[in-house]
Order: C-alpha cells, then structure tokens, then sequence
C-alpha cells in the first residue's frame, strides 16, 4: 500500500545508507526496520520479500526492491535527481560508479583486522586523492557551475557529498588541495534537504563500530575473515 | 564524431562481455581496440582518455564512457532495451543486478589460486542453481510470457542468456531441474541478432584462458 518507503537493514550504514542520503536529498520521509536478530532474518528469508535472499530490502511503490543500485535508480528517477535526458543520465552514472567504488573501500573497513585497517585507511586516501577527486575537482573547475551535471541538482552530487564526509572521517584534511570540492562540500551541505539530513537526531546513520560489525556477522552469520580490497 | 561506437578491453571477455552482447543484441556494430600491453594501457591513461584510469571504455555518441554499468545503461536506454516506465526499470535493474552478481564469480574464477578454483566452482554451481536461476525460473512461470519484463525483449534477458551460457559452459547439466529457462534460452537464442551473435565469427570472445589471464595479470601487475 501506498505511503512512506520502507527500509530494511541492519541499524548501520553499510549498504543502505546512500540510499537513506538519497531520500533524505529527495525531502522524502521513510520508515526503517532494523534487523538484530538471525530469526528475524530468518523470517524474512521465508516470507519470500527478498529477491535473491538478501538486504538491503526497500519496499516502495507497492514493489519490494532488492540491489542498492536499482534502488538508487529508482528513487533518482521519480525524484527528478536523473538529470534531463540519456546523456546527463549517462555522465550521472558514470560519476556515481566512481563514488561508489571509492566508498566501496570504505564499505569492508569495520570488517577488518586491526591492522588491515590502518594498511586499508592509507589505500583509501590514496584512491581518493589520486583518482576520484581530482575527477569532480577538474568537472567542476571545467564547467564553474555548482552541480557536477546539467547546472542541475542531482543523484551525483548527493552521493559525492556523502563519499567526500566519508573519506574526511578517515582523513580530516583530506580535501586540502581540492578547493573545488570544499567549496562543494559547503555549497551541498547548506541545500534544505540535506542540512537537515546532517543534524544530529535524523536518519543519517553514524560511524560503523564494534556493535554494528558484531551485529551483522550475527544476523548474516558471517564470521569468516574479510580481506581488504 | 560519429560512428560505430570503439570498444577499448582486453582480447576478452571481462567485464567488456556484457557490452559487447548487450550491443550485438541490439543490432549495433561495434569496433575494438585491444590492449595488450601495460604500455598501451598507461598512454590511455596519460591521455586523459580514462576517466578513474580503468577500462573498460566505450566511444560513443561523443562521450568517452566509462563505468560498465554507466555503459550498459546508456545503450539500454538508447536501443529501447530499458521497459517503458519507471517500474518496468526497476524491475530489469533488480534482475541485471542479480545477474551480475553470479556473473562476477565466473568472471573471477580464471584468476583464483589453483587450490581456490575448485572451492570456487562449487560456489558458483551452488549460487545459480539456489539462489539466481529459480528467481527467473519462478519469473518466467508465473507471467507465462517469452521474455522477463513487460511481455517485450529487454537488457534483462540478453544478461540472462548470457549468464546462462556462461555457468553452463563450466557446469554443462546446470539447467537440468530448470525447465523455463531451458525454454527461454532456446527462444533467446533464436533471435536474430543474437543467433548471429553465437556464431563463429562474430565479435563474441571465447571462454578466458591461461593466455588472457597472463595478458591481464601482467598489465596490472599482478603476478
């Protein structure tokens, strides 16, 4: 029935959460089920809501939507976060790509050991600097408009918001040579939608910690070793 | 300027495959530039043509695109292979998603450890046969229609046969307690710009061997 989306996952980030920023961007309000038990996932499993057995589960539209990236697409699309035709379409997911496979590295870090972490922290800061930012620093330096694509708000601005807080919480003053970006930053965190996203007491999940991983190898009894990428 | 759209990969399959199905089904000719050399890989780099320094890359309508989903996106929505509203799109991006998760673990399994390889296979034969094949089992009876979205020919079902083909090359009886997509692969494998895609001669490339998997490990560096 109709009314607000419904999310599905564990009381964290991990997958979910550029899907919470996306919403949250759109000013759509949505319900979340957070999972802590393996008999609720259990449950879930048998009721046949998931697709391919997993999360992050997103009712919407009378639909049950599985895989972040058709989820994502859809809520871009309806709220008119798309850009106008197949061409910004086209740049908007090709920026995206790259801001998730740089918050990819980021997605495994509560999952490693210790010291695969502090190697991981120096991989991601390494990646982000060499070869995503310099990307939108020069897209937005080439075109001097305040949105990457179409001089228009969109999907890739929210998800490289959210990759740049991402990468700053592993490194502060990682934005330090990218004027572009840190006046981006401060260009995209003042839009309505997303200030308030970035207030304390909304849905904006905070740093993965020791609970969050010790809930998710419970719930998806996962407790093999996670190798950094 | 325009023209046929210039495909830039490895002499293989990877993650370029996909592309090269989802342009030959849809009735595109394509060029290909093959890189064989880290060399050749890094002037493509140094020339800015690589956006995040990865291939594969694709020429086309102007645009240097990168991103194989960004890609195949792009071609689906121009060759109307993405539904006709919305919903319809989400429902081939849940399937081509789903897809390309069991498509990633035969594509990755050319470059496990030997004492991997084995282990891995069985992954693969227990993921299709528990976990993605019966979604589109169960899809295909219960609408009754030929194809997987919106009674009409789409990007889902090209990735589908092409996952099909893909597992079954390693695990010939896979398809055994799968009667629809028994069918669908028949009926899929009829249409003409894919049945002239199956054949010798075509741009399709072979299963990988130990001759692209050196080719690739040694451009990175892998080994």
């Amino acid at each position: 029935m109709a009314g607000k989306p419904k999310l599905y996952y564990f009381d964290g980030r991990g997958k979910m959460e550029s899907i919470r920023w996306l919403l949250a961007a759109a000013g759509v309000e949505f319900e979340e089920k957070f999972l802590e038990t393996r008999e609720q996932y259990e449950k879930l499993l048998q009721s046949g809501s998931l697709l391919f057995q997993q999360v992050p589960l997103v009712e919407i539209d009378g639909m049950k939507m599985v895989q972040t990236r058709a989820i994502l697409n859809y809520i871009a699309a309806k709220y008119n976060l798309y850009g106008k035709d197949l061409k910004e379409r086209a740049l908007i997911d090709m920026y995206v790509g790259g801001t998730e496979d740089l918050m990819g590295f980021i997605l495994m870090f509560p999952f490693l050991s210790a010291e695969d972490k502090e190697k991981q922290r120096a991989v991601i800061v390494q990646k982000a600097t060499s070869r995503y930012f310099p990307v939108y620093e020069k897209v937005l330096k080439d075109h001097g408009q305040d949105f990457l694509v179409g001089n228009s708000f969109s999907w890739a601005d929210v998800h490289l918001l959210e990759a740049i807080l991402m990468v700053e919480e592993k490194k502060s003053d990682v934005l330090s040579s990218f004027p572009q970006l840190q006046a981006f930053k401060r260009r995209i965190s003042s839009i309505p939608t997303i200030k308030k996203f970035l207030e304390p007491g909304s849905q904006r999940k905070p740093v993965p910690d020791d609970k969050y991983v010790e809930t998710v190898r419970r719930v998806l009894r996962m407790y093999y070793d996670i190798k950094a990428n | 300027m325009a023209g046929k759209p210039k495909l830039y990969y490895f002499d293989g399959r990877g993650k370029m495959e996909s592309i090269r199905w989802l342009l030959a089904a849809a009735g595109v000719e394509f060029e290909e530039k093959f890189v064989e050399t880290k060399e050749q890989l890094e002037k493509l780099v140094k020339d800015g043509d690589l956006l995040f320094h990865q291939l594969p890359m694709v020429e086309i309508d102007g645009m240097k695109m990168v991103q194989t989903r960004a890609i195949l996106s792009y071609i689906a929505g121009k060759y109307n292979l993405y539904g006709k509203d919305l919903k319809e799109r989400a429902l081939i991006d849940m399937y081509v998603e789903g897809i390309t998760d069991l498509m990633q673990m035969v594509m990755m399994l050319p470059f496990s450890p030997a004492e991997a390889k084995a282990k891995n296979l069985a992954s693969i034969e227990e993921k299709a046969t528990k976990r993605y094949f019966p979604v589109f089992e169960k899809v295909l009876k219960q609408h009754g229609q030929d194809f997987l979205v919106g009674n009409r020919f789409s990007w889902a079902d090209v990735q589908l046969l092409e996952v099909i083909l893909a597992v079954e090359e390693k695990i010939p009886a896979v398809l055994s307690g799968f009667p629809q997509l028994q069918a669908f692969k028949t009926k899929m494998s009829n249409v003409p710009t894919i049945k002239k895609f199956l054949q010798p001669g075509s741009a399709r490339k072979p299963p990988p061997d130990d001759n692209y998997v050196a080719t690739v490990m040694s451009i990175f560096n892998l080994n």
